[in-house]
C-alpha cells in the first residue's frame, strides 16, 4: 500500500529505518536528532530503541548488532560524533556484517549547540560513503538504499542532516515494510580483532574499496546533473539542502547547470565534465567548506572555485535561499526593512525550575569567596550563564565541568565548583569523578538532578535513582555525598551545605534534587486525561 | 499558487498547534507544503518561529526568501515585527496586540504598536482578552488563527475548521467545539 505522510525530516528517517527493517536503534539525545529515536519508540514495539548512555555506547552497541547480522541504526547530533569517534572510526576498519547506518544531525548557525562543525568530514576520515539527502521524501528513499549499500559494500554508511531538514515537515510517500535480518553472527573473527597484524589487512582492504565507492557515487540516484554539458558562465554543484536553496532561485530561468551532490565521495566525472562547459564553478554546501576544498583540488589552481571560501557565501552560519540568490545573482526585492522596536528574546530557564534555586545559591555562597569558580556543564542550567544568574564560567562539552573544575583546582583555584545535571553526569561525567577522587581533588561537585534529560524534551536519564550509588561506587566518602531539595523555603540549608562542602578538602558531591517542571507538568496533564 | 507563512510567538504559545492545524487541512486537500519548525533551546521562552508554505505545484526551499512572505501570524507584536524583512508588499501581519515581557529591555509599547499600525495591512485583536472573555482561556492561538483565516485564500474557513475537528478529535467532543468557537469568533473578528 503506498500512503502519504506529513512527516518532519527525523520522522521520514525514522520510519525509513523501520521499512529498511532495522531491528535496533542506538542513540543518545541531541537537537536536532533526538526525534528519530523517539518516533521508532512510539511507532515500533519490535525495534530495541532504549535510550543509550551515550554516543559511543550506542556505536559500540550497534556494531554489536552489525555483528550478529542485523541492521542498526545509530543516532546524534554532530558534537556526538566526538565523543563517537572512536568506535566510528574503527568500525569502517572492522567492517560491518548488518546493514549499519550512523545519521548525524548538523546544526549550522548553532541554534540548539556550541559549534557547527560538519559531520562529512568524519565520513571522509573514516573513508567511507557519505549520504546527505535534500528532501524528508529522500531521507526516507535513502534508508533502505543505505542499507542496501552497507551490506553491499561492508561497511557502515553515515548519513548527514542539518537542523532544517530535521526539524522540516513535508508530504513523504512510503512504502510496505521490509523483514529484519535473521540472527547471524560473524566467524570470521581476523576481521574484527584490530591487533596490528589484523588491522593492516583490514584498512588496506578500506582503501582498496574506494574505487567501487566512486562507481558507486557516480552511477548513484542522489547525485543528479541538470544540464551539465551545456556552456555556461557559472555552473553550481549543490550538496545536500543547499540544493533546495539553489532551486529556489530557479536556475533553469538563469540557464545556469546544476549538479545536485547527496552521495559521497564526489562524482568526479560528472564535476570534471561540468567544469569543462563552465567557466566558474560555484559550491553551495551547508556547513564547511568540504566540497569547495575538494574540487579546488581535482580542478587545480586555475580554476575559479566559487563558495564560502571566496566570500561568495557567508563564511559561517546556516545558508538560506537568500544568501545562495545572491551568490547567483538574483536580486530580492524586499519592500520592508528590519522594525526598530525589536529587542533579543533569549530563552530563559522555566518559573519554577530547581536549577533556579541551585543557582540563587551558589551565587549567594560563591560571593563570599573571591577567587571563586563554576564550571558549567551542558543542559538546561547552561542558562544559567545568562542574566538574571551569570551563574557559570565555562560551557565546554559534556562532562567538561567536573574534569575543568578538578584541572582548575590542581593549577590552585579555590573554591571550584562544577555543575551538572543528572543525564549529563552519567554521559560524560562518572570518569572525571573518578580522577578526582582518586587524586583527592579539592572541588565541590554540584549533580543538579530534575530526573529528566529535559533540556531535549523529556527523554529517560539514565542513572535516575542511582546517583548516591555512583559516586560511592566510584569511592566518594559517604559523608561528603549531600543532597538537598532546591526550593525557595530550603535556600539555608541548601546554602549551608554548599558552604560546608566548600570548605571541606577534597571531593564533595552535593545533589539538588527535584523533578523538570515541564515532565511534571506533563504527567499532571495526561494524568487529568 | 502559493502561501508562504511565517508563524511567530515566544516558546510555549502554541504556534506550533496553529502550524499542525493548517500542516493537516493543507495535507487533506492534497496541497505540497513544507514547514520549518524550531526545537530545543529556544523553546524555553525564547523567540520561536516557523516557517509554513503551502503551494499547488512543487516547493523547494524550506526557508521562506526575505521579501517573500504573504502573511506573519503572530501569538505576540514584537515578534511579529521581528520577521517584517520577510513580508512581501501586500503581505498582511495578524497579531495578538497582548505583549509578553520576559525580558528586562522589552521596547516601548507605545512606539511599538505605532509602528506596526503605521504598516499597511494590519490585523490585531486582544486574543488572550476574548479567550478569557468567552470562558476559552486554552484556545487564544485558535482565535488567531480564525483572524488569520482571512488571508489564508490557499485553504476556505470550512476546510480549517474541518482540520481543528479531526486535529482535537482526540481530545473529545467538548475540546473540539472549544476550539471551532474560538476559530469563528477570531473569523468573525477581522472585517
Amino acid at each position: 500500500m503506498i500512503e502519504r505522510k506529513l512527516l518532519l525530516g527525523d520522522e521520514a528517517i525514522a520510519l525509513g529505518a523501520i521499512h529498511a527493517g532495522i531491528s535496533g536503534v542506538y542513540a543518545y539525545p541531541g537537537t536536532p536528532s533526538t526525534e528519530i529515536t523517539e518516533f521508532i519508540q512510539g511507532h515500533a514495539s519490535d525495534v530495541r530503541s532504549r535510550w543509550c548512555t551515550n554516543e559511543k555506547t550506542a556505536m559500540e552497541a550497534a556494531l554489536g548488532m552489525s555483528y550478529a547480522g542485523k541492521r542498526a541504526l545509530v543516532c546524534m547530533k554532530h558534537v556526538g560524533m566526538n565523543v563517537a569517534a572512536d568506535a566510528f572510526v574503527n568500525s569502517a576498519i572492522t567492517g560491518v556484517n548488518g546493514g549499519l547506518v550512523v545519521l548525524a544531525a548538523d546544526d549550522p548557525s548553532m541554534h540548539s549547540s556550541q559549534n557547527e562543525q560538519d559531520s562529512r568530514f568524519y565520513g571522509k576520515f573514516a573513508m567511507i560513503p557519505i549520504l546527505e539527502p535534500s528532501t524528508q521524501q529522500e531521507a526516507y528513499d535513502m534508508m533502505p538504499y543505505a542499507y542496501a549499500l552497507s551490506e553491499e559494500k561492508k561497511l557502515p554508511v553515515l548519513m548527514r542532516v542539518v537542523t532544517r531538514l530535521a526539524h522540516s515537515r513535508a508530504g513523504v510517500v512510503v512504502r510496505e515494510p521490509m523483514v529484519q535480518n535473521a540472527l547471524n553472527p560473524e566467524t570470521e573473527r581476523t576481521h574484527w580483532v584490530l591487533l596490528p597484524g589484523n588491522a593492516r589487512k583490514q584498512y588496506a582492504s578500506l582503501v582498496s574499496k574506494q574505487g567501487e565507492l566512486l562507481v558507486s557515487s557516480e552511477t548513484s540516484p542522489y547525485n543528479v546533473s541538470h544540464s551539465i554539458s551545456k556552456k555556461s558562465a557559472i555552473g553550481v554543484i549543490a550538496c545536500g539542502i543547499a540544493y533546495n536553496y539553489v532551486m529556489e532561485n530557479e536556475p533553469q530561468k538563469l540557464d545556469i547547470p546544476v549538479l545536485k551532490v547527496s552521495q559521497y565521495p564526489l562524482p568526479e566525472s560528472a564535476i570534471k565534465m561540468m567544469a569543462n562547459q563552465c567557466e566558474a564553478l560555484l559550491i553551495a554546501e551547508d556547513g564547511q567548506p568540504l566540497v569547495e576544498e575538494q574540487v579546488k583540488s581535482l580542478l587545480g589552481a586555475d580554476y575559479l572555485v566559487k563558495g564560502r571560501l571566496t566570500g561568495d557565501l557567508p563564511r559561517m552560519g546556516e545558508l538560506t535561499p537568500d544568501s545562495v540568490g545572491a551568490a547567483l545573482g538574483v536580486n530580492i526585492e524586499q519592500p520592508y526593512v528590519a522594525a526598530q522596536h525589536v529587542m533579543p528574546r533569549p530563552p530563559a530557564l522555566c518559573q519554577g525550575c530547581g536549577h533556579r534555586d541551585v543557582y540563587d545559591a551558589l551565587n549567594k555562597v560563591a560571593a563570599e569567596y573571591q577567587g571563586a569558580r563554576i564550571f558549567g556543564d551542558i543542559g538546561c542550567y547552561t542558562l544559567g550563564a545568562l542574566p538574571p544568574f551569570r551563574a557559570i564560567d565555562s560551557c565546554v562539552d559534556m562532562g567538561a565541568s567536573i574534569t575543568m573544575a578538578k584541572g582548575a583546582a590542581d593549577a590552585g583555584v579555590f573554591p571550584s565548583i562544577a555543575v551538572i545535571g543528572d543525564s549529563t553526569f552519567t554521559h560524560s561525567g562518572m570518569t572525571g569523578l573518578l580522577d578526582a577522587i582518586n587524586d583527592n581533588a579539592n572541588i565541590t561537585v554540584i549533580i543538579s538532578d530534575n530526573l529528566t534529560t529535559a533540556m531535549t524534551g523529556g527523554q529517560d536519564s539514565a542513572g535516575t535513582n542511582k546517583f548516591e550509588a555512583i559516586c560511592l561506587g566510584l569511592g566518594m566518602d559517604p559523608k561528603h555525598v549531600r543532597v538537598v531539595v532546591p526550593l525557595p523555603k530550603n535556600m539555608e540549608e541548601i546554602t549551608r551545605t554548599i558552604r560546608e562542602e566548600i570548605e571541606y578538602k577534597g571531593v564533595s558531591v552535593i545533589i539538588p534534587r527535584r523533578e523538570c517542571m515541564q515532565t511534571l507538568q506533563r504527567k499532571l496533564r495526561n494524568k487529568k486525561k | 499558487m502559493k502561501k508562504d507563512i511565517i508563524l511567530a510567538g515566544v516558546g510555549g504559545q502554541g504556534i506550533l498547534t496553529i502550524a499542525t492545524i493548517i500542516g493537516e487541512a493543507a495535507t487533506t486537500a492534497g496541497l505540497n507544503l513544507k514547514q520549518a519548525e524550531v526545537h530545543g533551546m529556544s523553546q524555553r521562552g525564547g523567540d520561536v518561529q516557523s516557517n509554513l508554505r503551502l503551494s499547488t505545484d512543487l516547493i523547494h526551499s524550506d526557508l521562506i526568501k526575505q521579501g517573500a512572505a504573504d502573511l506573519i501570524i503572530s501569538m505576540e507584536p514584537m515578534e511579529a515585527l521581528r520577521y517584517l524583512p520577510y513580508l512581501n508588499r501586500e503581505g498582511w501581519i495578524v497579531t495578538s496586540s497582548h505583549s509578553f515581557k520576559n525580558i528586562p529591555n522589552y521596547p516601548d509599547e507605545d512606539a511599538l504598536m505605532q509602528e506596526l499600525n503605521a504598516l499597511p495591512y494590519v490585523a490585531t485583536l486582544p486574543i488572550e482578552d476574548v479567550a478569557k472573555e468567552n470562558n476559552l482561556p486554552k484556545s487564544a492561538n485558535v482565535i488567531l488563527l480564525g483572524m488569520a483565516a482571512k488571508y489564508i485564500d490557499i485553504l476556505t474557513p470550512e476546510q480549517l475548521r474541518e482540520s481543528i475537528a479531526r486535529v482535537f478529535a482526540s481530545k473529545g467532543e467538548k475540546i473540539v467545539e472549544a476550539n471551532q468557537q474560538a476559530f469563528d469568533l477570531g473569523w468573525n473578528a477581522v472585517k
